[in-house]
């Protein structure tokens, strides 16, 4: 397979965002990774957006987007995989690239859940994380699949550690221009907020927010010709059942073992040589399952490695180091782009405050539903 | 509110029907075309049994639209007589019953009502069994 | 009256809701006093029960006593006056539900109090016409009453169901005989965009009630031959506690041959519902052999009265399925501003 590189980022501010449509966000982080990159046209729009169509009654994304940002004429489509769609259409992008037929690729991806009012944001939540006839009829909720998860967690393991995550996630955001909770919240403060589904509490899931992030894909012979930063990028996913309890153990994300094992092979890289890692924290209990079911914790003690500091940036694996979707936000469809952009970021040693120490490779995770399906992508510096 | 969806999975939401795998046992709530674990097409209507017992459970405070009215509501994953697990909103309960391993049999309830005008959809919750054995 | 014969019970069940409210309670909002409310309790519908719901939880209940194959069951008739929709059959929900279906016939009748027992007469013509092998008849109601008024203290919610069909080994009941009588006597109503029934007060009583119920139980009486030694239970429609012991009272029928189908002081009164869980509560208690006189009341006016008796098959189906009284003991009581919520009485539209 031919090689893929990053050559360029760009994303909004995630945050209310009142002002602006949709389309207008994924342009200006659209435009901010063309000109990171340095690149003035491109060969394919790959877009990625959730739910465009309960929020913004909005469909046919990728034309409007070729329209909005004055790419009329490049072929443009919208993928869509729930609370991964930003990774979905990172590898449609890739395979792009990588099958040789372009050169140059905008992945882009954005969602403005501010646009619908909270029930209506819980509904088109539900409709991300089971089958509309089974989860969805009863009310089961994203929320409470992963109440369940967590209660079933807590009587195998103990709930040790687990609500630091958040934690973690927000003391890394401290002051990044781009993360809508810029601020630390203490370990009571996550305890004694209130349960949104017990064991489940407010501090320990992802808010809405509305952002942008942009990714430029190139080839080898323009990653060459272009003077920006480079880090070559793998990615690949799998599903598991839509339904955590279907699964044989609803502890383990087999699509999150799958999608890591194959990434790593692909890239010819060993679980010891990730220097960082940005986690699906959509929910405390969702981090913990991704970091244990991806092999890079023992089953049950991801909790208590994050109190030991572990995941810190000090840590021996620094996870979510611009806050996550906890703290930096989680606008679903724009999300796994974020992810990307921030560890091309730590590679191109363009991460301010929060730089790790030469780090050469990372990875992120990105889910739909309750592991439905995952996305790993690694970058390596080149 | 869709209302032929809500016809055609009628047999599990009223009564727990569905179809399982005479190959491999797994059971699909919904009418199949190959079995999700081993993609045989050979299946035998069975319903489950209407009793089991409580896994986990949580309560819902901030629910999607549809369920405004009935919040807070709790979510129950239940392992039913056979051992099939499935999802259910839980219904009659006082706050001490709600606890691991409690005994619990299926009702026919409203699960969403959809305004004055809509239909009203029917199906399966689970409330504290009757007889607690 | 009509000898029925050959038309026999083969299964029953009762439903009542979890939740209560005292009558205290309700005076308590009211500024009622303490004494003298007309119950001492009544069910409550939860806020997911209509009376689609609770006909389908009696008529499960009745399934599992007859043990017959539901696709069995030709015809399904609710009786209520608190039907979900104004147009679509209740009949068919239940019939889906119990997997009856295709069924032949399942129509929603509306008899203020008194269309679950008139359910039980078309059900028992079918059955003995040979056009359907089984029949389901329930009564079935979340009763209203509005806010304040007499009503209030009583109406409730409950169901009652009964699969009826020829007698054959395993019957637990056969219905002996039966009798109406219906005239047009305004004293509750209802119009159709109303949420909640009108009533007359006490023009309720006696041109009403007593004449309409003690019309239909002499012409059984009278007219069939049934003396009043014959008679094992006596289960009247019971509005409240007062008027079905004052019929017992001018019929000079023993309290220890209705108090074991009056439930009303711990139920309510459950409309469509009513007389039949006081004869389901019954056929929990009876023996083979005794004889247990029915008779239901309808606003509007009319009175179905029915002679069953107990066959040896209760002996066996009985407690296939958790009594009557095991329901009214479990309970859950819950204050007005719940009640109101559970009721669907706050706006939220």
């Amino acid at each position: 397979m031919a090689g893929v590189y990053v050559a360029g980022v760009g994303f909004t501010k995630i945050a209310e965002h009142w002002d602006r449509d949709l389309e207008h966000l994924m342009v200006e982080a659209a435009n901010k990774a063309m000109e990171d990159a340095g690149v003035s046209s491109v060969n394919a729009i790959y877009v990625g957006c959730a739910l465009s169509e309960p929020l913004q009654d909005q469909m046919n994304l990728g034309a409007l987007m070729a329209e909005c940002a004055g790419l009329v004429g490049a072929p443009a489509l919208r993928m869509e995989a729930a609370e991964a769609s930003g990774a979905a259409a990172l590898y449609a992008g890739f395979c792009d690239v990588a099958s040789g037929r372009s050169e140059a690729v905008l992945v882009v991806g954005g969602e403005k859940l501010s646009d619908g009012l909270s029930d209506e944001v819980s509904s088109g939540m539900m409709m991300m994380s089971g089958r509309s006839w089974y989860e969805g009829f009863m009310g089961a909720d994203f929320y409470a699949l992963n109440a369940l998860l967590y209660r079933l967690y807590s009587k195998r393991y103990g709930e040790e550690g687990i609500p630091f995550f958040p934690v973690i996630s927000h003391e890394h955001a401290e002051g990044v221009p781009h993360a809508q909770y810029p601020f630390k919240i203490s370990l009571d403060r996550v305890l004694e907020s209130p349960f949104i589904a017990d064991p489940l509490r407010m501090l320990e899931v992802s808010g809405i927010g509305d952002g942008a992030a942009a990714v430029i894909l190139v080839n080898e012979d323009l990653a060459r010709r272009l003077s920006s930063p480079k880090a070559r990028i793998y990615i690949s996913s799998a599903t598991d059942y839509v339904n955590p309890f279907d699964r044989e153990d609803p502890l383990r994300l087999q699509s999150v073992l799958l999608a890591v094992n194959k990434v790593l092979e692909q890239a010819g890289v060993s679980r010891s040589e990730i220097n960082m890692i940005e986690l699906h924290d959509a929910t405390s209990i969702l981090a913990a399952l991704c970091l244990e079911s991806g092999g890079f914790s023992p089953p049950g003690e991801a909790g208590k490695l994050a109190m030991k500091g572990e995941f810190g940036l000090n840590g021996r694996l620094p996870c979510n180091t611009f806050g996550g979707l906890k703290a930096r936000g989680h606008p679903f469809g724009a999300t796994a782009l974020y992810q990307v952009a921030e560890i091309y970021l730590q590679l191109a040693e363009r991460a301010g405050k929060n730089q790790l120490d030469n780090p050469r490779v990372g990875l992120t995770l990105s889910l739909s539903g309750v592991g439905a399906a995952a996305f790993a992508s690694l970058l390596k510096k080149e | 509110m869709r209302v032929p969806g809500y016809w055609r999975n009628m047999p599990f939401l009223y009564r727990l029907a569905g179809w399982k795998c005479v190959h491999c046992g797994a059971f699909h709530n919904y009418k199949p075309v190959v079995c999700k674990r081993c993609r045989s097409r050979e299946f035998a209507q069975i319903e489950l049994p209407a009793s089991g017992r409580l896994i986990a459970y949580t309560t819902v405070r901030s629910p999607p639209k549809e369920f405004a009215q009935v919040a807070p509501y709790a979510i129950g994953l239940i392992e039913l007589d056979d051992g099939t697990r499935i999802i259910s909103q839980l219904t009659d309960f006082r706050e001490d019953e709600l606890r691991d391993g409690a005994r619990v049999e299926a009702v026919f309830r409203r699960i969403r009502v959809n305004g004055d005008q809509g239909i009203i959809e029917y199906g399966y919750k689970f409330r504290p069994a009757l007889r607690r054995s | 009256m009509v000898k029925l014969g050959d038309v026999a019970i083969h299964g029953y069940g009762g439903y009542i809701p979890r939740y209560r409210i005292k009558a205290e309670e309700i005076g308590r909002i009211w500024g009622q006093d303490k004494s003298g409310f007309p119950v001492t309790e009544k069910t409550v519908a939860g806020i997911d029960e209509d009376a689609a719901t609770m006909a389908v939880e009696a008529a499960r209940t009745a399934l599992r006593r007859a043990g017959i194959d539901p696709r069995k069951i030709g015809a399904i008739y609710v009786g209520s006056e608190s039907k979900p929709y104004a147009v679509k059959p209740t009949g068919t929900i239940v019939a889906e539900a119990i997997g009856a279906t295709p069924t032949k016939l399942a129509a929603d009748l509306e008899f203020a109090c008194k269309a679950g027992s008139e359910a039980i007469a078309i059900i028992a013509g079918l059955v003995r016409s040979g056009q359907i092998e089984y029949g389901l008849a329930i009564g079935a109601d979340a009763a209203q009453g509005r806010p304040g008024d007499a009503l209030e203290y009583t109406a409730a919610s409950g169901a009652a169901a009964f699969i009826i069909g020829k007698p054959d080994h395993g019957a637990v009941a056969e219905i002996e005989a039966w009798s109406g009588y219906a005239t047009d006597t305004p004293d509750f109503w209802r119009r159709p965009s109303d949420k909640y029934p009108m009533h007359t007060a006490r023009f309720t009583g006696e041109p009403a009630y007593f004449k309409h119920i003690i019309g239909a139980v002499k012409s059984l009486l009278e007219n069939d031959g049934y003396s009043l030694s014959e008679i094992d239970y006596f289960v009247f429609h019971q509005p409240n506690v007062k008027f079905p012991l004052a019929v017992a009272k001018y019929l000079k029928v023993g309290q220890e041959k209705v108090s074991p189908g009056l439930i009303a002081n711990l139920v309510g009164n459950t409309y469509s519902a009513c007389s039949l869980l006081g004869l389901v509560n019954v056929l929990d208690q009876a023996q083979p052999g005794q004889r247990i006189l029915l008779a239901s009341y309808g606003s509007g006016a009319g009175s179905d009265a029915f002679v069953i008796r107990v066959l040896d098959g209760i002996l066996e189906k009985r407690d296939l399925a958790p009594r009557l009284a095991e329901l009214i003991e479990d309970k859950i009581y819950v204050d007005y501003s719940t009640y109101l919520k559970l009721r669907d009485e706050i706006l939220m539209r």
